[in-house]
């Protein structure tokens, strides 16, 4: 099955206890996310999670980890796309599985990446004001939240916002 | 018509066009009807549902932070509390994950115990979503004796861990500890007992004029939706793809098991329920077939390098000692690497990406709950329906908030 990926980087597959591992160039990312759910032979018409790993101290800091199953098929395959840290961005992949829609925001949510093209990137676990993005290894784990100003919830009850 | 001088004209009165206006109602956090603090933003058109935005997160309390302060062991109670209505099945997923990051197979017995408590806690877990479902139609006799059915499956639970429901029954490398001797006695009386109930409800309701009403052709989603949705468990098998990570994937001693899948046709509500109904059936002949088959042995591995020693060395010996203290201090040094292990949770995949570094911590702890993937699917099910319809929907997702929030 591995053999079928259009990728070129393969992964030390022996860290991964024998799962099936690829790593995938950012800008290369869309295209070989679309060919992995199209193939027939490969046909990965899920995505079961979309998360991901901040390694600190190492560069690139962050990895962006697609886990795909195909239902067809029966068999999975793990994507990892390196995000730098002064540039963390990823293309969205909500153009292939609605089930990134709510996947990305969450990342964005808790590491900061955002995902470029992505239809409604908002937090979604932490509110709107919230400072910071807890599941970085950096983020102070005593850290106290600044106080949030009352928001009138008749004027403004649809905040359908894009954060900077 | 002469009108009065200082009266209001009719046109005050008269909104221009009282139906053509959107209006926006937020449904929620906290409403009597909704199990689980959850946040629905809908724009109404008179009854019908335009546009609805779920506002997840009332009940995040940072799983996936927490677990990376503390040992691998550690962890399991915050397992627990993840779907708080099938504990048990969140232990085993989470288990089984750190056993295969260490790679440690576990003794027999202790696979056929998971899946014994697995799978009491799958019909406990469904047997919550239904009666509540039934509770919020107005059939609350109905709900209640559902509840009265998973009060003798906590019994059961109580007995194996000595907890209902915040259990921490499994460790890395095996269970705390064995089943009670009468095991066997005690789930038939339990299971006799379900059964019961299970055919009250049956009559009470499958064929329900009411019950019907509301649930058929309602939160409907087709195949290919739901799985790029990412849906799993029975709002996948409701609309007829018999995947259940159980079978697609065996794990434990499930591959030893007969059972079937059931499925749905249409994928919606009513089909749910029917499936899950249908299921909690078949999680009884698993238990059934398991306890005819266990057997004796020992519930954990013994290698000093995963599993706490026995009180009685740790009190009477200094090498029980030191492994004791080793492993509560510095945590059970789990190899360098990452693993994703699915396995099939009381709502569908219940996913682990376990990433480690070497050290005795976690490196990174990530869930892939179920429920989350059925509230991204939610707006899709709802637009263009009632009201009304949102209860029975969001029932038949049984969204778990400390699972779906983390």
């Amino acid at each position: 099955m591995l053999a079928l990926v259009p990728v070129t980087t393969r992964f030390d597959a022996a860290a991964c206890r024998g799962e099936a591992v690829v790593v995938v160039e950012r800008a290369e990312a869309p295209r070989v996310l679309r060919t992995l759910r199209d193939h027939p032979e490969l046909a990965f018409d899920q995505l079961s999670d979309l998360t991901a790993v901040d390694y600190l101290g190492r560069t690139p800091r962050f990895e962006v980890v697609y886990q795909l199953y195909s239902i067809s098929r029966n068999h999975r395959l793990r994507v990892k796309v390196p995000v730098p840290e002064d540039d963390p961005t990823v293309p969205t992949a909500t153009s292939v599985w609605r089930s990134a829609l709510w996947a990305e925001r969450e990342t964005w949510d808790m590491f900061g990446i955002r995902f470029t093209g992505h239809p409604d990137l908002r937090r979604i676990l932490m509110y709107p004001e919230f400072e910071g993005h807890p599941l970085r290894k950096d983020y102070p784990l005593m850290k106290r939240q600044p106080l949030v100003p009352e928001r009138d919830p008749i004027t403004r009850p649809w905040h359908r916002r894009t954060e900077a | 018509m002469a009108t009065a001088p200082g009266a209001l004209t009719p046109s005050r009165f008269v909104e221009p066009d009282p139906t053509s206006e959107v209006m926006a109602i937020q449904m929620g956090p906290s409403h009597p009807a909704s199990h689980g603090t959850v946040k629905f933003n809908l724009r109404l058109d008179g009854e019908t549902i335009v546009d609805v935005d779920v506002e997840i997160g009332y009940l995040h309390r940072g799983f996936e932070k927490m677990c990376e302060q503390g040992t691998w062991n550690h962890c399991f109670p915050y397992a627990d509390r993840l779907n708080y209505a099938s504990p048990l099945l969140n232990n085993v997923g989470f288990a089984l994950a750190v056993e295969k990051l260490a790679g440690v197979e576990v003794p027999e017995r202790c696979q056929y115990i998971r899946v014994i408590a697995g799978e009491i806690s799958r019909i406990t877990d469904h047997l919550t979503c239904l009666g509540m479902a039934a509770n919020e139609l107005g059939a609350i006799s109905a709900g209640f004796y559902m509840l009265e059915a998973r009060e003798f499956l906590y019994d059961l639970v109580e007995a194996i861990t000595g907890a209902r429901l915040t259990v921490t029954y499994c460790r890395l490398g095996g269970v705390v500890k064995d089943l009670p001797a009468d095991m066997a006695e005690r789930t038939a009386v339990a299971l006799r007992n379900v059964r019961r109930v299970l055919a009250d409800c049956d009559r009470l309701l499958s064929r329900n004029r009411i019950f019907v009403d509301r649930m058929a052709g309602i939160g409907a989603i087709g195949r290919e939706e739901a799985i790029s949705w990412g849906l799993t468990g029975p709002l996948l098998r409701a609309t007829g793809v018999p995947y259940d990570v159980r079978k697609a994937e065996p794990y434990l001693v499930y591959d030893r098991m007969d059972f079937d899948v059931p499925t749905g046709t249409t994928g919606d509500n009513y089909d749910r329920f029917m499936v899950r109904f249908a299921e909690m059936h078949q999680s009884m002949r698993i238990i059934e077939q398991a306890l005819a088959q266990i057997p004796d042995g020992p519930i954990a591995v013994a290698d000093p390098r995963w599993v706490l020693p026995p009180k009685r060395e740790v009190y009477g010996s200094i090498e029980g000692l030191m492994n004791h203290f080793k492993l509560v201090i510095e945590g059970q040094k789990v190899p360098a690497g990452e693993v994703y292990v699915a396995t099939e949770g009381g709502n569908g995949e219940l996913g682990f990406y376990l990433v480690s570094d070497g050290s005795g911590r976690p490196y990174r702890v990530r869930v892939r709950p179920p429920c989350f993937y059925g509230m991204a699917a939610l707006g899709d099910m709802l637009r263009g329906r009632m009201v009304a319809d949102v209860i029975t929907t969001f029932g038949q997702i049984n969204m778990i908030g400390g699972e779906c929030d983390h």
